[in-house]
């Protein structure tokens, strides 16, 4: 039952992503309850988990293009390749 | 599949049909374009190479991505061995009496100042894309499938070969630093 603070921080971080198994929470919770530092982690823990939606929503408008030249480039050093 | 499903490999058309859906499919995975543009070209002179092991079974896209996986896990393997072994900081300790407890300087100290404004600031990204940035590369990768790319658990374990538990050892050590990076750098200025 008694975890570390390093493997209660594992279960927080697990948390994040809604992936940490009922058990995994039980022992989390207990341990939060008698260390203030992993409380300290557990609060800012979401408080990161806000900021980096913020990076995955604007990630998820982005997609990566390759221009013109990049593909001229390409197409010409495959080409080479095909002819030899 | 009938006869007529057979499909057939174009060389000549790759580039114009697939290098960019494979870019974008590595850039997802590596952050780096001149990287990922090596590595889709590397794919292309690969798949030339293996043309006659093309069954046409799969669709001529199916194919490349599954030689461009193999790269991608090539690559992650070499970050894993190499330069990948300059590992994370640690937090905690790691042998004695007090194993798996907070090393001091590594422990959260309260985050001072208005947090909610600091969140909302724009600059927020900026500094958070460079702690992830200053992360090995080996824990900015896998961190960066999981959380900025959301690709699925199980599904990055196939991709890189890694155990589930390996996995989230990554995550876990890549959280930690990135939260002592954003006190450091954000949260206490």
């Amino acid at each position: 039952m008694k975890i570390t603070c390093n493997e209660a921080t594992e279960i927080c971080d697990k948390s994040q992503y809604k992936e940490a198994s009922v058990w995994e929470k039980i022992k989390l919770g207990t341990h939060l309850f008698l260390c203030k530092k992993c409380g300290l982690y557990a609060k800012q823990n979401k408080m990161m988990s806000v900021c980096l939606r913020k990076l995955k929503e604007a990630e998820s408008h982005k997609t990566h293009h390759l221009n013109q030249d990049e593909m001229n480039c390409m197409a010409q050093e495959l080409k080479t390749k095909i002819e030899a | 599949m009938s006869v007529t499903d057979k499909q057939f490999l174009n060389p000549e058309k790759w580039v114009s049909l697939h290098a960019d859906y494979l870019f974008n499919y590595t850039i997802s995975r590596l952050n780096d374009r001149d990287l990922a543009k090596d590595l889709v070209q590397d794919t292309f002179f690969s798949a030339l190479k293996a043309k006659d092991n093309f069954k046409g079974e799969s669709s001529e896209r199916t194919w490349l991505i599954a030689i461009l996986k193999r790269k991608i896990v090539d690559y992650y393997r070499k970050i894993n061995s190499t330069k990948g072994k300059a590992e994370v900081r640690m937090s905690f300790y790691a042998e004695g009496e007090r194993e798996g407890e907070w090393l001091e300087e590594r422990a959260p100290t309260d985050w001072s100042g208005e947090i909610e404004k600091k969140i909302e600031n724009e600059e927020l990204a900026i500094v958070l894309e460079k702690c992830i940035e200053s992360l090995p590369e080996k824990y900015a990768m896998v961190f960066r499938m999981k959380t900025v790319h959301q690709i699925e658990t199980e599904d990055i374990c196939n991709e890189l070969e890694i155990t589930s538990t390996n996995f989230w050892v990554i995550i876990h050590r890549a959280r930690t630093q990135l939260r002592k990076c954003m006190e450091e750098n954000w949260f206490k200025i």
